[in-house]
């Protein structure tokens, strides 16, 4: 317990290593310290960003996909809508095609009977003539019967 | 317990002699023999076990603590990095809620004390007998030295050259930033204006020496108490751990184990305390405003 050098030796062990901290130790640790946790801070921040993103993205998406619902309602129902014209207008026209057809048909008709019945009219009154003929063979005039054969043809 | 003819006073007073180089009174350089021998060199001795051991702990932490702050990553830190950043903060934590100035020697300074004295007072946990008895080995087989008279103490902190060889450092050094911030006539003013003070200029005259005395006395207790307390502490665990080696081998245990468990909490406390009031110090060292 006596009192000797060993103080003065240990004041400057002490003040050897203070400065070897104060020099090499202490600094670079710290500084490594402070820059993890700027380091940390920014990760943090930027990860708060990145949830807010996503967060916005989801609103968007969600947006988004109600729009892009009620434009395929709008074009589903353009789609019903124009197929219920199409089916209209091709029912009209073909009702008009049948229709024209169907006159046209008629027309034809009554022109085949129009013309049968000309050359029925035409062979009836040759046979009538021929007919006439054969019965007053000798003394008829034949102007004279022509023009009643017309007159009985055009009453005909 | 150690050599059977000795007595348990010569035990005792055996572990408590440092290892003295010193002028003895022949004026010749040499190892102190005897306890008597080491007292008679007087001041111009070294305690080569205290001295020793301090260097050598010392060196253990700059070491250790220089190899992580080279590797100091700023990345995931590692086992050791961890431990090392922890002690770290947790000064840097202390030293920012004490200490309201800035002074960039002030926190490494704390580091080095609360480390440096933590582990100095960690060698009181090695049991008490065997690093003496190997230097008693040592010394008698390979210096041809007296084997009673080797004398090894390796708890740097139970020597009060040790203790007060720092808390003088550190009182040194808050005189001089007391005077370096408050300029010699703020620190004379602070030691002979208060805490008697009067606006009468012949009264504070009178009360001038009242002051001093009250101040110098409670200027000059800091350091002394500063490393006597840690001494003290450590000196009076030591002590113990010695009288418990006493007594016969099949008890000793059933009180070394439960002193030595209660003794851990006070080598990290009186480390701590030792650093803090390094920094209430140094804290007070720099108040410049008025009291």
């Amino acid at each position: 317990m006596n009192i000797n050098l060993t103080l003065i030796g240990q004041a400057i062990s002490f003040a050897i290593f203070v400065w070897f901290c104060m020099k090499f130790v202490w600094p670079p640790i710290t500084s490594a310290l402070d820059q993890r946790k700027k380091t940390i801070s920014e990760g943090l921040s930027a990860a708060e960003q990145g949830q807010q993103a996503l967060e916005k993205a989801k609103v968007d998406v969600e947006e988004k996909l109600l729009e892009a619902k009620t434009e395929a309602k709008s074009i589903i129902a353009m789609a019903e809508k124009r197929q219920g014209d199409i089916l209209d207008e091709a029912s009209v026209k073909a009702s008009q095609e049948a229709s024209k057809k169907i006159k046209l048909a008629e027309q034809e008709v009554e022109q085949l009977s129009m013309r049968l019945k000309e050359s029925l009219k035409k062979d009836l009154s040759k046979l009538v003539i021929d007919g006439a003929e054969m019965i007053l063979k000798k003394e008829i005039d034949k102007s004279a019967h022509d023009k009643a054969i017309k007159d009985l043809v055009n009453k005909i | 317990m150690a050599a059977g003819e000795q007595t348990s006073s010569e035990y005792i007073k055996h572990h408590l002699t440092n290892l003295t180089f010193g002028k003895d009174q022949d004026g010749v350089w040499r190892l102190a023999e005897s306890a008597q021998e080491a007292q008679e060199m007087g001041f111009y001795a070294i305690h080569l076990d205290s001295m020793g051991w301090a260097i050598g702990l010392g060196l253990i932490f700059i070491i250790l603590f220089s190899m992580v702050a080279r590797k100091a990553t700023t990345g995931v830190p590692t086992g050791l990095q961890n431990s090392i950043e922890m002690i770290i903060e947790f000064i840097d934590s202390n030293v920012k809620d004490t200490f309201s100035h800035t002074n960039k020697l002030i926190a490494p300074m704390a580091l080095t004390a609360f480390m440096w004295v933590l582990l100095m007072n960690l060698m009181d946990l090695v049991p008490v007998d065997w690093v003496p008895q190997l230097a008693t080995f040592i010394g008698s087989n390979f210096f041809g030295m007296d084997p009673h008279h080797v004398y090894f103490k390796i708890v740097p902190t139970t020597d009060p050259n040790v203790t007060m060889g720092m808390s003088l450092s550190v009182f040194f050094l808050a005189l001089f930033y007391s005077i370096k911030n408050k300029g010699v006539g703020g620190f004379v003013g602070e030691l002979t204006l208060h805490p008697f003070s009067s606006k009468n200029f012949l009264v504070k005259i009178i009360l001038i020496p009242i002051n001093l005395f009250l101040e110098g006395v409670s200027l000059l207790a800091k350091p002394i108490s500063h490393g006597l307390r840690l001494f003290g502490n450590l000196y009076a665990g030591e002590m113990i751990f010695i009288l418990i080696a006493l007594l016969p081998l099949y008890v000793q245990w059933t009180l070394s184990v439960p002193w030595a468990i209660f003794h851990i909490l006070v080598i990290v406390l009186q480390a701590f305390i030792f650093m803090v009031l390094m920094i209430v110090y140094m804290n007070m060292a720099h108040e410049t405003g008025d009291h």
